[in-house]
């Protein structure tokens, strides 16, 4: 079998998705970007390798076992056990480097915040909320400062000095591309697994026996493309990297074949796509240089609300009228939400105004490129809003009769995915001359 | 990458600098000529590059100077960030257009040229274009400034998309009566209707190399990039040489190295040599971006983009659609001229025009750069692209940037936006074969 992987480098997040020759989804793998792209193409890579190895596994595991309900919850305690472990091995980088760079006075406290670390770690790490963070940086993070305002609260050491080590660590231990093993991550897991619910010997047979043949399946990359805001940084050859409009493109075209508009609103920019029914993009638009309506300026929001962006779509949905927002423009987000506030305005009907500020923004990037004609689709992180995505239903519905908007799960892979599509189909667009 | 020759064709590259040379001589010796024109008792008149009546300042024996081509040489230079910054000390606006600013800037720094020589004063401003509103507001700037004269012709905008004879009696009217005038009293002598009519018929002759030279993009592959070196073409006729010997001699030692390229089967020209391979036929609508150009270039002749056809050189007159001036009618055919330049025609006339490039230089695309501070040129350009397309079917690109002010261009911003725009069109181009249907 054959594999092909795409990369999409986004201002955001940094993703990377495996299919097989025969264009199933195989695995996947998803980062911040940081500041360093080559780190974060190569976690999302290693990210993205595992997963279908873990992928694989289960496929073999199928063919093993007959109890479809014994099945499932074996998959997800040993899929739940393998994602902690993996968290554990970057807890325990993160560790080493406070330790080693946290000044004599506040060793003690740093040990301290990870004893409780390590001793919460199923919380921390497993019982994550779905519309919470994943990436470990935010999950360690917000469980570091709670640890570390408990540690402060003796008075032998402060806060921010306590912050402060793990500031400077985590910087360190993003720029790392962690190195794991798959088999000694997926055998982890299987012992924490027996650990927990002893199960019988005839499965944790079959267990061994997929993970033996999962870790040495020859994964073997045939061709690779890039994509994204910072594809160019990519170490690849140019005929490997499209425009993330071509990817988007054939992305949405792949999950859903009927769609003929994509709509993209990412980080920092918002690209309205039109697509022939082959997934050939026919026209597009993207927004100016100004990252006014795009997912950073939600990410302003928020934090001018001192809220967590996932709490912003279900704070709007609660408001009774929208406000008037005047601009999207990022740079006077705050000083806009204030004087709203100032005026007495909720957080709720603001917010609600803010929302349809930006799709109203994404319509005219829409209409510029030709409108919604036939079926539609969102991608992006922003996607995930759902107060956005009840206003362009409600905005696209006014503007261009009823349509169906499509929102896949794997949304935030559809730039990834048109590349890995791309690198299987090999299309060569230097070969295309004029006639 | 594109693939590069270097220039080994000779007689092509001698050729080039030749038109290159002589348009190098021209520039100095009207510099030269402008630097001593205080002490040889000539006047000077600073005038508009749309609709300008070149050969009726010439023929009063007075200098032109043009603050818009000022502007964008000290964009290329470099130079128009300070001058913008000292404009907007003194309270010009951030919005104000960057021509404007760049201008006043230079003339409160004393105002050095971009080639480094001092100009003179002004006599005579000659506002002779009314199609741009900033201009009025320009002039009214430069005459505070040197308390001299200014004499405004006022042309009418051609909303029905035509000219009426009583438009151009209009205009025929305020020539005779307020700009000649005008002139007369600044330079004490009559205006020679001879004079005036022997310069248009030398405008005539290199009109007609011009037109032939733009014209030879039809061909595939294009001898000439429209746009990038199209700008370089323009210059003589648009500006302080229309109407004179050294400008036919430009154009017919272009012409002829135009000609030779097609016989050599040589590409356009670039900053890195001859193009190889013409891979997108581009036509482009609005004003380059000055201060990056050599940068904004960079990004198409590497993906083998040429522009075969441009609004940007029909500023100074849309001689390829039968514009010559008229010796027989001078005054009359000055009127026509000032009111057909590209910035006077009305939006569904622009459409036209654009739509017939497309169709005619067979382009595979076309990109609008809308600048920020012309409002002449930008307004309606999202209108025009739709409509473009719709007609066509030819998708339309559309990127933003200014004219001299380097805080408006974003290299890598228009790089994305382009790249991303020319993959599309080799995508459109590839979906053909199949390929696109992947495993099914």
């Amino acid at each position: 079998m054959k594999y092909y992987l795409g990369i999409d480098l986004g201002s955001t997040t940094t993703k990377a998705l495996l299919i097989d020759e025969n264009e199933e989804i195989i695995g996947r793998g998803l980062t911040n970007t940081r500041c360093n792209y080559f780190v974060a193409t190569e976690v999302a890579k290693s990210e993205a390798l595992n997963s279908a190895r873990f992928f694989l596994l289960k496929r073999e595991l199928e063919k093993a076992l007959i109890d479809d309900s014994l099945k499932e919850r074996l998959f997800d305690e040993l899929g739940a056990n393998f994602r902690l472990e993996q968290q554990l091995s970057h807890l325990d980088l993160l560790n080493e480097t406070c330790e080693k760079t946290a000044p004599e006075n506040v060793k003690d406290g740093v040990s301290s915040i990870f004893k409780q670390l390590k001793t919460d770690a199923q919380e921390i790490f497993a019982d994550v909320k779905t519309d919470q963070s994943r990436f470990f940086r935010d999950m360690a993070g917000s469980a570091y400062c709670a640890a570390a305002t408990k540690v402060s609260e003796s008075g032998k050491v402060s806060f921010d000095s306590l912050v402060a080590v793990y500031d400077k660590a985590i910087l360190q231990v993003e720029n790392q591309v962690p190195e794991i093993d798959f088999q000694q991550m997926a055998r982890k897991a299987q012992a924490a697994m027996k650990k927990q619910n002893g199960q019988k010997a005839e499965m944790h047979e079959a267990v061994d026996k997929a993970i033996s043949s999962a870790a040495v399946l020859d994964l073997k990359i045939e061709q690779m493309v890039g994509t994204g805001y910072g594809r160019q940084r990519l170490p690849f050859e140019k005929s490997q990297i499209r425009s993330e409009i071509l990817c988007h493109g054939l992305g949405a075209h792949f999950m859903f074949p009927n769609t003929r508009t994509v709509l993209d609103i990412g980080g920092q920019d918002t690209k309205a796509i039109q697509i022939d029914d082959k997934g050939v993009v026919t026209n597009f638009q993207m927004n100016d240089r100004c990252a006014a309506g795009c997912g950073r300026y939600l990410g302003y929001i928020a934090d001018e609300l001192n809220v967590g962006l996932h709490e912003l779509g279900p704070l709007s949905l609660a408001a009774d009228r929208a406000c008037q927002i005047c601009s999207t423009c990022t740079v006077f987000a705050g000083a806009e939400l204030r004087d709203l506030l100032s005026l007495g305005e909720s957080r709720e009907n603001i917010l609600s105004g803010l929302h349809q500020a930006i799709v109203l923004r994404a319509m005219s990037l829409l209409a510029r490129s030709g409108g919604v004609e036939n079926e539609f689709t969102f991608t992006g992180g922003v996607a995930k809003n759902g107060a956005v995505v009840k206003a362009l239903d409600e905005l696209v519905a006014e503007n261009y009769g009823e349509r169906k908007l499509n929102i896949h799960t794997d949304s935030i892979f559809t730039g990834a995915l048109g590349a890995a599509l791309y690198a299987h189909r090999a299309i060569d667009l230097e070969g295309a001359e004029v006639a | 990458m594109a693939e590069k020759i270097a220039q080994d064709g000779a007689n092509s590259s001698v050729q080039k600098d030749q038109s290159m040379e002589i348009q190098k001589r021209m520039l100095a010796a009207h510099a030269e000529k402008l630097w001593k024109a205080k002490e040889e008792g000539k006047k000077v008149v600073y005038t508009f590059v749309p609709g300008n009546l070149t050969e009726l300042i010439l023929a009063s024996g007075a200098l032109p100077v043009y603050p818009e081509i000022n502007a964008l040489q000290s964009g290329m230079r470099n130079l128009s960030a300070d001058y913008i910054q000292e404009a907007e000390r003194i309270g010009h606006s951030e919005d104000v257009c960057t021509y404007v600013k760049c201008d006043v800037g230079m003339m409160l720094k004393g105002n050095v040229g971009p080639t480094g020589v001092k100009l003179p004063e002004p006599d005579l401003l000659l506002l002779s274009y009314t199609g741009c509103f900033v201009f009025m507001k320009w002039f009214e700037n430069l005459k505070q400034h040197y308390n001299c004269p200014c004499v405004m012709l006022h042309v009418p905008y051609q909303a029905d998309g035509v000219v009426t004879d009583a438009m151009k009696q209009y205009v025929v009217d305020q020539i005779r009566d307020d700009v000649i005038p005008a002139l007369e009293k600044v330079t004490g002598k009559k205006i020679d209707m001879d004079e005036l009519r022997r310069r248009m018929q030398l405008s005539r002759q290199a009109e007609d190399d011009l037109v032939w030279t733009l014209q030879s993009a039809k061909r595939k592959p294009s001898p000439i990039d429209a746009y990038f070196v199209g700008v370089y073409y323009i210059g003589p006729l648009f500006s302080a040489f229309r109407g004179t010997e050294d400008a036919v001699e430009y154009y017919r030692a272009l012409r002829a190295e135009v000609e030779d390229r097609i016989k050599s089967n040589l590409g356009p020209m670039t900053p890195e040599g001859v193009l190889a391979k013409e891979r997108y036929r581009l036509v482009v609508e609005g004003p380059p971006n000055w201060t990056s150009f050599r940068d904004f270039w960079k990004i198409f002749y590497d993906e083998g983009a040429v522009v075969v056809a441009s609004s940007y050189t029909k500023v100074g007159g849309l001689y390829d659609r039968g514009f010559r001036h008229d010796p027989e009618h001078p005054l009359e055919s000055l009127a026509e001229y000032c009111m057909g330049c590209y910035t006077n025609l009305n939006i569904p006339s622009r459409i036209d025009l654009l739509e017939h490039y497309i169709r005619e230089y067979n382009a595979d695309g076309f990109i609008v750069n809308s600048i920020k501070s012309c409002n002449s040129f930008s307004a309606g350009q999202l209108l025009m692209m739709r409509e473009l397309e719709q007609r066509t079917g030819v998708p339309g690109g559309f990127i933003e940037s200014d004219l001299v002010d380097p805080r408006y261009y974003s290299q890598a911003n228009i790089k994305n936006r382009l790249e991303s725009y020319f993959q599309m069109l080799a995508q459109r181009r590839a979906a053909g074969s199949a390929v696109l249907h992947g495993v099914s």
